[in-house]
């Protein structure tokens, strides 16, 4: 259960964003891409997702290639679970995340009690099985990004790629889904997501991944890579770790701004 | 709202009585009334080969005259609100109409160049068909060669240039038009009729028709995933490209057809679909066969009204666009006033 690049450039066509990229994400670790607007990291999680092609090097999927596995074989291995975005339909929750079950079905196959079954039970997982028949433009971000989330279960995918999950969402929302994440990769999920918040890698990530104009300036555990110096280095403008003691033992740690020059 | 599945049934069963007594009214109303209960002896007995008992002129109107426009009425309303609700949902907007693509201003220059050389009606329908079919093929190919990051906005944009050269195209005819004969021929076409359909023309047309819709009901769920952004389409597996492919040319075949057997009648595409998504709910397999009976309904009512409520017939295109434009209104304010 793995998803590896290997000396990976990204971008569109002749237009290359980054380069050299080596990663590897194991099952059971939350991994989080950060980097500045513009950095890449949303060309990054779509080329490894597989919607983009890769410009150079390879991406590996359980170690085969990724190019070499058909559109359903990823599709029930490597989740997407999009920003909380309005959709243009107003889908039910059941009746989204009943289509995280179509990389299991025919072309022509109409889901049954089963695949209601099946979808319940994703939501049950997340605990918002009260929401199933709910409109999704109707649920708040927090309950929206939830949705998208066992739609992701519904797949049954071990790969979860994640873009920005924690966007547009208020802080305890932000917190309710980080806790998910976390649950998912000690279930022995592979977890990828990106954030704008270093604070989120701090509190969940196992490793982290730092993207500065398409190459990464450091990757590894999150404990090693989330200091001052390479976040100041990361965002161009200092910033300061600082920690709080927890309950468990072993500190929480977060970062601030220290000195925020509005020109430099 | 969504209803649920008893709730959808319960929709479903009361759209398809009422149209059933809407079929048994668009008979019996006209400029010369018949009585349910002789329209009914007159059906069955063309149905069974038993002889009904009626005048002659009672039988002719009833099977000849009736029988083909309300059938195709049914099939055209049909036709276009289950284009337009597939179309709707490959362009992830509820304000697509069925023409989009150009399909109607292609069929509209076929059928028009069609009348200019005085061919017969039969091989009007068939310029007419063949037109649209041509026109969102160019759409298509070159949407394809343009490429881009956004193909689907590529596709719309080159349906804007597309139908826009079709109707330049229009107008030419127009200008060219003789202004005795054939300009008032090729207006009432872009007007749509349903005067004077033969069953040689319906039979034409129904084929492709129910094909394209087939295709759809096939296609049903799939399209859910579609109206998805495409990053999220691709990652649950669905080939985004075909698919999108096969639900345009379903659409087309049988949006094409539907111009060529009563010429462009707008508005029903747009409305009927977005109307049946407030009473089913946004999932293609409950939208598409709503819209079917819906669209059929009120294309039959709108002929009915054409050719009775006036003194003059009418032609669908406009009732449907007068009416049309208050009831979009009226649905624009329920979509939009509900609480997000």
């Amino acid at each position: 259960m793995t998803l590896e690049a290997h000396g990976l450039s990204i971008g569109f066509g002749t237009r290359v964003v980054g380069t050299g990229i080596d990663t590897v994400l194991a099952g059971g670790e939350v991994t989080c891409l950060l980097g500045p607007n513009g950095s890449g990291k949303s060309t990054l999680l779509r080329t490894l997702l597989g919607v983009q092609p890769a410009l150079g090097g390879d991406i590996r999927l359980d170690g085969q290639r990724l190019e070499s596995w058909n559109a359903r074989d990823r599709a029930r291995r490597v989740a997407y679970v999009p920003q909380a975005a309005a959709t243009a339909f107003d889908f039910t929750v059941l009746e989204l995340v009943q289509m995280g079950l179509t990389p299991w079905r025919g072309l022509f196959a109409a889901p049954g009690a089963q695949a209601r079954d099946a979808a319940l039970e994703c939501l049950d997982r997340l605990g918002i099985a009260p929401l199933a028949a709910r409109p999704i433009q109707r649920l708040s971000g927090g309950e929206r990004q939830l949705a998208y989330l066992a739609r992701a279960l519904a797949t049954r995918a071990t790969h979860l790629l994640m873009d920005e999950p924690t966007a547009n969402l208020d802080f305890a929302n932000q917190a309710l889904i980080l806790d998910e994440i976390a649950r998912l990769a000690a279930g022995g999920a592979c977890v990828l997501f990106t954030t704008h918040h270093p604070d989120h890698a701090l509190r969940v990530a196992h490793r982290a991944m730092l993207l500065r104009r398409g190459t990464l300036m450091g990757n590894g555990p999150a404990g090693d890579i989330l200091n001052s110096e390479n976040l100041s280095a990361l965002y161009g403008r200092p910033v300061e770790m600082a920690e709080l003691p927890s309950a468990s033992g072993r500190p929480d740690r977060f970062c601030i701004v220290r000195e925020s020059r509005r020109f430099d | 709202m969504t209803p649920t599945r008893a709730g959808f049934a319960w929709v479903l069963v009361g759209a398809c009585a009422a149209l059933v007594v809407l079929v048994a009214c668009s008979f019996a109303i006209g400029p010369f009334g018949i009585s349910p209960g002789a329209v009914w002896r007159a059906l069955w007995s063309a149905l069974t080969g038993s002889a009904s008992g009626l005048p002659e002129n009672i039988e002719a109107v009833v099977l000849q005259v009736r029988a083909p426009r309300i059938a195709a009425a049914l099939a055209v309303g049909a036709a276009l609100a289950g284009a337009g609700a597939a179309f709707q949902g490959l362009f992830k907007n509820p304000l697509v109409s069925p023409d989009i693509l150009g399909v109607s201003a292609g069929s509209a220059l076929g059928a028009g160049l069609a009348l200019l050389n005085a061919l017969p009606v039969a091989l009007v329908q068939s310029a007419a068909f063949a037109g649209g079919l041509i026109a969102v093929a160019l759409v298509l190919a070159v949407a394809r060669g343009i490429g881009g990051r956004d193909p689907l906005l590529t596709l719309v944009l080159t349906g804007v240039a597309v139908g826009s050269l079709f109707g330049a195209g229009i107008a030419l005819l127009k200008l060219l038009a003789d202004p005795y004969n054939e300009l008032p021929a090729l207006t009432f076409w872009l007007m749509g009729s349903f005067a004077g359909v033969l069953p040689r023309d319906l039979a034409w047309s129904l084929g492709p028709i129910a094909l394209g819709m087939i295709a759809l009901w096939l296609l049903r769920w799939r399209i859910d995933v579609l109206t998805l952004s495409e990053d999220e389409a691709r990652s649950l597996g669905v080939r985004v490209p075909v698919l999108r492919l096969a639900a345009i040319v379903a659409a087309t075949v049988a949006t094409a057809s539907s111009v060529a057997l009563a010429g462009t009648i707008g508005w029903v595409g747009l409305l009927v679909p977005h109307a049946a998504r407030l009473f089913a709910g946004a999932a293609f397999a409950r939208v598409l066969p709503l819209s079917l009976v819906a669209g059929a309904g009120f294309m039959l009512a709108v002929d009915t009204a054409c050719r009775a409520a006036f003194p003059t017939e009418v032609p669908p295109g406009i009732v449907t666009a007068f009416a049309g434009t208050p009831v979009f209104v009226l649905l624009l304010a329920l979509t939009f006033r509900r609480a997000p």
